[in-house]
């Protein structure tokens, strides 16, 4: 195993909060108090159903919400540098050349009107990383075999590639201005598994020969069993978990990951009936007074109705939120890193 | 896939898939004749319009006879020479009032709907206003009070027919806007200009390539009509300035049908051969126009028997 506690925190995110406005309603909480910490070399999986912020943390720390995206309060350290005191033209230098993105559903991100090497190359001249043209197309070649596509597949257009080659050629883009970190935004959903695996396989190798840390969001919790070295679960624009992998899989102590865990296909153990969890993720725009997952919860009692859980450290490395967790853990402060900060002030 | 499949991306490969639009080939045949006609006008035609000439009575819409294949006018000046010549002022004001349109027409609509917000409802309502202001009789007013000469007449057409241009174009580039590879240009830390430049432009062009063509069409009707209503240089010899003159100088009382009859056809010939044209265009530059599964029908499946007929 790699030894990840000693690497140095290249990205940290503290209390992150997001709200989307939208006229003559309330605003949208879409991620109240985000923490957590990337370290060189680590893959952090951010898991969740749809709707319940992983998209919009990723696109709050590219700074690429949509129009009535706020990110409201919090910090995001990137190397010392807070990106969010950027000016917009010093985050445009930032974007790809530190942080580069992995889009979901590369023939979108794609645009078919130029080649996929020109579109590889634009990341290249943009940013001036290399003024020579003929050392662009190198490069764009260097990286077109680095993810096992042939250079002279360069000349061709999107649609001529097929749907792994594409998101291969996506994943060459991102790695174009050799970025320390690089989020995944469901790299391989809409891909069959076969393709899945070549992709993950190809993720996993870049991450070891380049020492990238990747950030990757994802439905899938076997992918996170076999990538990820950390896993942040979320819920409802919370942080319901955040622990190591093994943590999360053998000793999860959120009902919600252990409901999670419960609705994902286990080999070891065939007899057992997969569970669903019955319910809806909240509106977030009519969020319930206590904890947000409350009304879903198997193991609800009264407490959870009316005050928000703060997220508790269990110990140095394992965070959840939920009363259940305070009432059973040990608390040692000098373990914690973070202030248990609350959902609601 | 090979490399042939690029398609509309070269030049053959354009006309290639152009070849086989028949409207499209009809209409740029028949833009092309037009086009020669203006340009050698001089080798052309039997009369030089512009010279001075001994007129009698008999050479006043003098009928269709040897030595004017399409008689005469109400000037006694050949109407073959005349329509000749005029297709080059016809040409000349759709072609250049059809580019002012255009260009303004794409750069309010890009910019209308790349930005958005406030420069969008500004530069939208002002479209609108153009829009509902009944083009003709402000075109009239304009003219009239500046000299009717060639270029304020392309200058007021070209001004004043853009909306239409302006509104398709933002629409298309609100839906390119919104395409994923517009949010990976900016993660990529690429600006606004670029953005337009090298993603937006792109995916707006055919639309705007096709609408030129359609423009020009109105632009050559626009021009007719002032001519006709007398709103032309007086120097420049146009189709809509042939019909005035031979409207207002009694040609119908005559029953010189030929002084009106050929610039009419001029006019339809010059509108008709822009539309097909535009229709042929828009074919290649929209391949789904061109082959949708349903149009393919039978033929998709091979069967035994349908071999021997292919």
């Amino acid at each position: 195993m790699r030894s990840l506690r000693q690497a140095p925190v290249l990205l940290e995110v503290r209390n992150l909060n997001t709200d989307f406005l939208t006229p003559g309603e309330a605003p949208a909480h879409a991620l109240a108090d985000i923490n957590f910490t990337l370290r060189e070399g680590e893959v952090l999986g951010i898991v969740g159903e749809s709707g319940c912020g992983k998209t919009t943390l990723m696109l709050s720390l590219m700074r690429l919400l949509p129009a009535n995206g706020r990110i409201t309060s919090g910090k995001v350290n990137f190397m010392n540098t807070d990106l969010l005191s950027l000016s917009e033209r010093e985050m445009g230098d930032v974007r790809w050349k530190n942080v580069a993105m992995i889009f979901q559903g590369a023939m979108n991100a794609l645009n078919p009107v130029h080649t996929v090497g020109r579109q590889i190359a634009e990341a290249i001249i943009q940013h001036n990383y290399i003024t020579d043209q003929k050392l662009v197309t190198d490069r764009v070649v260097e990286l077109l075999e680095l993810v096992g596509i042939g250079a002279e597949r360069k000349d061709q257009y999107p649609h001529q590639y097929s749907g792994g080659m594409r998101q291969r050629a996506m994943i060459a883009m991102a790695l174009a201005c050799n970025p320390q970190v690089v989020i995944a935004d469901e790299p391989t959903t809409a891909l069959d598994v076969m393709i899945q695996a070549q992709i993950l396989e190809l993720l996993a190798k870049l991450r070891d020969k380049l020492g990238l840390s990747i950030l990757f969001v994802t439905h899938d919790l076997g992918v996170v069993a076999e990538m990820c070295d950390t896993v942040l679960v979320m819920y409802g624009g919370v942080t319901a978990e955040y622990a190591d992998v093994d943590t999360i899989f053998n000793t999860p102590q959120h009902p919600y990951t252990q409901e999670l865990l419960r609705a994902f296909p286990d080999l070891t153990r065939p007899t057992e009936k997969l569970v669903s969890i019955p319910g809806y993720p909240p509106r977030l725009n009519a969020l319930p007074p206590g904890c947000r997952f409350a009304p879903r919860c198997p193991h609800v009692f009264e407490r959870c109705h009316g005050e928000r859980p703060s997220l508790h450290p269990l110990n140095g490395r394992h965070f959840a939120s939920c009363h259940l967790v305070e009432s059973e853990s040990t608390i040692s402060p000098e373990t914690s890193k973070f202030p248990g900060k609350s959902g609601e002030k | 896939m090979s490399e042939t499949t690029v398609g509309a991306t070269s030049l053959s490969g354009f006309w290639r898939s152009f070849r086989r639009s028949r409207m499209g080939l009809v209409g740029l045949f028949m833009l092309v004749t037009v086009i020669l006609m203006a340009v050698f006008a001089p080798y052309i035609a039997p009369y030089d319009p512009k010279e001075v000439i001994r007129v009698t009575i008999d050479d006043i819409y003098a009928p269709p006879s040897a030595a004017h294949w399409l008689g005469t006018d109400d000037a006694g000046r050949d109407v073959l020479s005349n329509f000749i010549y005029g297709s080059r002022v016809s040409l000349i004001v759709g072609f250049f009032a059809s580019f002012i349109s255009i260009f303004i027409g794409s750069v309010v609509g890009i910019v209308a709907g790349f930005y958005g917000g406030r420069a969008e409802n500004v530069l939208m309502r002002f479209t609108d206003i153009m829009l509902v202001i009944p083009d003709l009789p402000l075109a009239v007013v304009i003219v009239a009070l500046t000299k009717p000469s060639l270029w304020n007449i392309i200058f007021v057409i070209g001004a004043l027919g853009w909306t239409g241009s302006a509104r398709l174009v933002r629409s298309q580039t609100l839906a390119v806007k919104q395409r994923k590879f517009v949010l990976r240009a900016r993660s990529i830390g690429a600006g606004n200009a670029h953005i337009i430049r090298y993603h937006i432009f792109p995916m707006v062009l055919p639309l705007i390539v096709v609408n030129t063509v359609l423009v020009i069409s109105l632009a050559i009707l626009n021009e007719s009509t002032l001519s006709f209503l007398g709103l032309s240089d007086p120097t420049a010899l146009s189709w809509g300035q042939m019909l005035n003159f031979a409207f207002t100088r009694g040609a119908m009382s005559a029953r010189a049908w030929w002084a009106l009859v050929m610039p009419g056809l001029g006019i339809v010939w010059a509108v008709l051969a822009c539309t097909l044209l535009g229709q042929g265009l828009e074919q290649v530059l929209n391949p789904r126009l061109e082959t949708h599964y349903l149009a393919v029908g039978a033929q998709m499946v091979a069967r035994p028997g349908m071999e021997a007929q292919v």
